[in-house]
């Protein structure tokens, strides 16, 4: 979600497959340098070997051309590698968040086979998907502070997990602005 | 490259470290027609001489410099068609750079990426070295660039440059008149004088070939009649 010269990017915690519930601290959400993160939504192995690749692009990107990624390129770069795997694909949905060029906030979605959607506002993923779109379209206001955006994006993203049995055991999220980054834990439904 | 009876390199080192087959490639470009390149403090041009081999030749239909992207061009010296085979690689390089980050290729990366094709062919089975030194000019985030490209490999970025026939003097002439804080439109004037300096003959517009890249980031060539502006400028 963007804010107002920052951005935020959150995930749920949990790890599972179908009913049964392996981790309740998983890491979902990456970050790729101090102004860019992707979050990875979808079969758990996919998630991290794409995110694996991923780095390994990047920092041969900063060893050649000597800069960070902006994030538009990367959003490219992450379109272009998911659609090579057009007919067997990775089963991932990312969402990329960053700040660009003048630390102007920049967030991207896409699907698994590399169909990027821009926004202004707002970008979903997952197996709540649907109810996060109905909670961040109610909750969202253009131009937040940090403090402010990380309230609105907790209470969207607990209100949606917390009704999805396949999400949840509280969230993770990271408020980035141009000069620091906040990681902070939210605990919601432990179920 | 190379069929299956060279899968040996013909580019071999001598017992005094040297590798012949690049020292030849070298005197290749030496006796190419001279082009040089200037890089001012906004923009770059790069220029060369077009002497064709009769007055029968078309001369409209010959074009020595070519842009690689819409911000970056090229001259060289040395054998034509082995020049436009790198222009053809690099421009797929360009393009294919461009598909996968939808951003335009840094100047840099460019060179770099072409320099270490003509190096392939000094190390692959049954080919041999480039005859042809390249000058690249560019416009981009990092500002005005010029790089020379040699058949080796190797890659300088250069303030000014020159190579082929006239290539001492012409580098006397320009370490003389080059500024640091010089104009592009200075920058032209000296490489006509500079190209004059070692021309047989009657220097006209439709004997050289002059490319420029303003901030605008556009490279363009410029055309007979520009050129002639240019030159009763210099006059």
């Amino acid at each position: 979600m963007v804010g107002k010269n920052c951005f935020a990017i959150a995930s749920d915690r949990r790890l599972g497959v179908q009913l049964q519930t392996i981790a309740t601290d998983f890491q979902r959400v990456f970050k790729i340098h101090d102004k860019l993160y992707i979050g990875l939504s979808g079969l758990a192995t996919d998630a991290q070997t794409l995110y694996q690749r991923l780095v390994f692009r990047h920092k041969l990107y900063q060893l050649r051309e000597e800069r960070d990624m902006k994030p538009e390129t990367f959003a490219s770069l992450v379109s272009a590698m998911l659609y090579e795997r057009r007919f067997g694909p990775y089963f991932c949905q990312p969402v990329i968040a960053g700040l660009g060029e003048n630390d102007e906030p920049f967030i991207c979605t896409m699907d698994c086979i590399g169909a990027k959607e821009l926004a202004k506002d707002f970008v979903v993923s997952g197996t709540s998907s649907e109810s996060l779109y109905g909670a961040c379209e109610s909750m969202y206001k253009p131009n937040m502070e940090p403090e402010e955006l990380f309230e609105t994006v907790s209470q969207a993203l607990m209100a949606s997990v917390d009704r999805d049995c396949l999400a949840g055991w509280g969230g993770h999220v990271f408020i980035v602005t141009p000069t620091e980054v906040q990681e902070r834990v939210v605990k919601g439904r432990m179920d | 490259m190379g069929d299956s009876q060279y899968s040996f390199s013909l580019t071999t080192f001598s017992p005094s470290g040297k590798l012949v087959q690049i020292e030849h490639a070298l005197t290749a470009v030496g006796s190419g027609q001279t082009s040089l390149g200037i890089k001012a403090a906004n923009g770059v041009v790069i220029a060369t001489e077009k002497k064709l081999p009769s007055i029968l030749v078309d001369e409209t239909s010959v074009q020595k410099i070519q842009a690689l992207t819409p911000n970056i061009g090229v001259v060289y010296s040395g054998m034509g068609p082995d020049f436009r085979v790198l222009v053809r690689k690099s421009r797929k390089q360009a393009q294919q750079y461009f598909r996968l980050y939808k951003e335009h290729i840094p100047v840099t990366q460019l060179v770099r990426e072409t320099a270490a094709v003509m190096q392939e062919f000094t190390q692959s089975g049954g080919v041999r070295p480039f005859g042809v030194s390249l000058l690249i000019a560019g416009y981009d985030d990092n500002g005005p660039q010029l790089y020379q490209v040699d058949p080796s490999g190797s890659y300088f970025s250069w303030k000014a440059s020159a190579m082929g026939k006239n290539v001492s003097n012409a580098k006397t002439f320009l370490e003389k008149r080059y500024t640091e804080d010089m104009e592009l439109d200075d920058a032209i004037h000296t490489a006509i004088l500079t190209l004059k300096e070692g021309y047989e003959g009657q220097i006209s517009s439709n004997n050289i070939e002059i490319g420029i890249i303003r901030p605008d980031r556009e490279f363009k060539v410029l055309s007979p009649s520009e050129i002639k502006d240019f030159l009763e400028e210099v006059e």
